[in-house]
């Protein structure tokens, strides 16, 4: 129309309708389609890669071991499962044992991580521009190296010739008494090892969610607190911790779950007499090839720490339901 | 209001200020927020800081409040030195501009969270926190989360949680910033009932000339780091010192011109832009032949058809713009120095647009009062 008198008359202009006269089943894509399949693409992959998985994990928990291949079979008479492998878990002393164990030293490193990982996030969140970035960074940095190496590092540091082990040695020694002087600290392969080595391995896990919520939190509330005549240390047990919450949480699940199921770690830093969970899941797979067993083991594991989560979350979202 | 109470402190040579500050300067690495300041705030004010963003009016309360200290001087406040005393020890409290109140607790535990480091008993802290709450009318609110109140609900927590403590002063950072306009002016007069019934000394920082003119008993003008103009609302409107003064207090026509005579009490300044002489009485303590402006309000101004009588500053103009605002009009007039004059008058006749008093491009004389106009000499 351009260059020409805009007409007033006549029919209504038929811009109404979609440019380029599309089809109806463009039309459908445009409005509908696209929408969900970029919803489907995440439910896809769950279903494909934990879900489908996990159905056969529980599935293979409650058939028999056979020597055959693949080495389960289901009974072939009602009601086709068995139950005998949950019997065992229970009964045989080995399992419960890992479990305890996994989750003390998860625990325990947990906590360390959030010791050391809450003042640095702290730090992290109230340092100045550039300050923060380069923090950040050297949070990040030990991921750029290949995490068995970092592991085969810390053995070779955890040693009893090693200049870190000579090192705590002599710093030791000097509180002992001359005649109970060690020669040196025996460190490796034990559950100090495998903590340890969590702590080291999973701080990021703990200092990323804690600096993301840190970093939120308004200042402003801070100098209100003060202003109203808390001292800093009160400020900090009125305002930051109470409002940290969510990251605390967020932290905590993502250094305590992996963390119990850590394989690789306490395979090459732990005590074999008195293993975690995930070591035993990996025996009773590979070295004894009895997949049920293997299989329950797994199951029980996540049942164990999937409960606990979902409380809390079905308990964050009441208390949001609460105040609204 | 405050004046009456106060009968005038600050006029009063034997009263002494509650709030003195020293000369105080505060340097941010290169930048100068505040340079060199001294002002008395005094018992009872409900004293205002007005300027625009970066005018230092902020840092300034900062100071007050503990926040930031002084690069150098000193800040009193009841006859004691606080240059150096953290905020947790002040007998000051601040309303933040966010309100910063507490998500994760009640509002009778915001109210009350200042109450923890006064020696109170149980019962007594129970009983401020009440006292608090009737003051700002919200006791059936005070099992509530801030996020489940209203803007304004939110706004008076704040107040009372400033207040709860019973400082000696109060510090508002633009205290009616995030509320809106029928609001405001509810708020506005809550603010001053408080301060009335409370006696507390009030500080409050704002950008909005209306909101500083209603709200204070003195206003503190304040332009990159330095205070331009203190007085009370009428002196800062009506007699302003300087021209960064005149402009930013409500809207002025300024005209420059060369002072042609002086008489016992009136001075004559010959101005092209004006076309003609302006007669300027009340203030004629300028020379012969300096360079002056002559600065005059819009409302100041009339507009008529009709030629105005002798002994008034008169000329005719062209209306080219016309602005209609309900309660008063707004009209444009371009002078034959081709000078624009922005003239109010109020609409105090009920009438069709036919029966205005000028219409666009209409001819009208334009006058006002030897007393309406301001001297201004920098």
């Amino acid at each position: 129309m351009a260059g020409v008198a805009p007409q007033r008359s006549g029919p209504a202009p038929q811009e109404l309708e979609l440019p380029g006269g599309k089809s109806g089943f463009r039309n459908w894509l445009d409005r509908q389609a696209w929408r969900d399949i970029i919803i489907a693409v995440p439910y896809i992959w769950l279903i494909l890669f934990f879900v489908a998985p996990f159905i056969i994990i529980i599935a293979m928990s409650l058939a028999k071991s056979v020597i055959a291949q693949p080495p389960f079979k289901f009974d072939e008479t009602w009601p086709y499962v068995t139950f005998e492998n949950f019997e065992r878990l229970f009964s045989d002393y080995v399992y419960l044992r890992g479990y305890l164990t996994s989750l003390r030293n998860a625990l325990i490193a947990t906590a360390l991580c959030l010791l050391l990982g809450y003042p640095m996030a702290l730090g992290i969140a109230r340092a100045k521009g550039v300050w923060r970035n380069i923090l950040l960074l050297l949070v990040i940095l030990p991921f750029w190296t290949s995490f068995l190496l970092r592991v085969y590092a810390w053995i070779g540091m955890m040693g009893s010739n090693s200049w870190f082990n000579r090192g705590l040695t002599s710093l030791i020694n000097v509180f002992l008494p001359a005649a109970s002087e060690i020669n040196s600290v025996p460190m490796m392969n034990s559950n100090f090892a495998v903590i340890l080595v969590v702590v080291y391995s999973y701080l990021p896990f703990m200092i990323l969610p804690l600096f993301a919520n840190l970093e939120k939190l308004d200042y402003t509330l801070n100098e209100a607190a003060m202003d109203l005549g808390s001292r800093p240390m009160q400020v900090f047990r009125d305002v930051t911790l109470p409002l940290s919450i969510p990251g605390i949480v967020a932290g905590c699940l993502l250094v305590f779950i992996p963390a119990t199921g850590e394989l690789v770690i306490p395979s090459l830093v732990g005590n074999a007499g008195d293993p975690m969970i995930g070591r035993v899941i990996n025996d009773e797979f590979s070295l004894n090839r009895h997949w049920p067993m293997a299989s329950t083991i797994a199951v029980a594991l996540l049942m164990l720490l999937v409960v606990p989560i979902m409380l809390y979350n079905r308990m964050q979202e009441k208390a949001s339901e609460g105040v609204k | 209001m405050g004046i009456e109470n106060t009968g005038k402190a600050w006029e009063n040579p034997t009263t002494a200020p509650f709030i003195r500050i020293e000369s105080v300067t505060k340097k941010f690495s290169d930048f100068i927020a505040v340079n060199n300041v001294s002002l008395d705030i005094y018992k009872g004010e409900l004293f205002a800081l007005l300027g625009g963003s970066g005018c230092g009016k902020t840092t300034l309360l900062r100071m007050l409040s503990g926040f930031e200290s002084p690069t150098e001087g000193r800040v009193w406040i009841d006859g004691q030195d606080m240059t150096s005393v953290p905020p947790y020890e002040r007998p000051v409290n601040m309303m933040f501009q966010s309100y910063a109140l507490f998500p994760h607790m009640t509002v009778e535990q915001n109210v009350g969270y200042g109450l923890k480091h006064e020696k109170l008993t149980a019962a007594q802290r129970k009983d401020r926190v009440k006292q608090m709450l009737d003051l700002v009318q919200l006791s059936q609110f005070a099992g509530r989360k801030p996020h489940q109140l209203s803007g304004g609900q939110r706004q008076r927590v704040a107040l009372a949680r400033a207040l709860s403590k019973q400082p000696k002063v109060l510090l508002l950072d633009e205290p009616l910033g995030a509320l809106d306009k029928k609001l405001r002016e509810h708020t506005q007069f809550e603010i001053m009932n408080i301060q009335e019934k409370t006696g507390i000394t009030f500080v409050v920082v704002t950008h909005d000339q209306e909101e500083a003119m209603t709200l204070s008993t003195r206003i503190a003008v304040m332009d990159k780091g330095v205070i331009r103009q203190t007085g009370t609302p009428t002196e800062i409107y009506e007699f302003p010192k300087t021209k960064f003064v005149a402009d930013f207090i409500g809207s002025i026509n300024q005209f420059a011109g060369t002072v042609k005579s002086v008489t016992r009490d009136k001075a004559t300044i010959a101005c092209a832009d004006w076309g003609g002489e302006i007669d300027v009485s009340r203030d004629a303590s300028v020379d012969v032949g300096h360079n002056v402006s002559v600065a005059i309000r819009p409302e100041k101004i009339s507009i008529n058809k009709k030629a105005p009588a002798k002994g008034l500053n008169a000329v005719e103009g062209k209306v080219i713009d016309l602005g209609y605002f309900g309660k008063d009009s707004l009209y444009r007039v371009k002078l034959p120095s081709s000078a624009l004059v922005r003239v109010n008058r109020v609409n105090d006749q009920r009438g069709r647009e036919t029966e205005r008093v000028a219409q666009w491009e209409d001819k009208v004389w334009l006058s006002f009062e030897p007393s309406a106009a301001i001297l201004l000499k920098d």
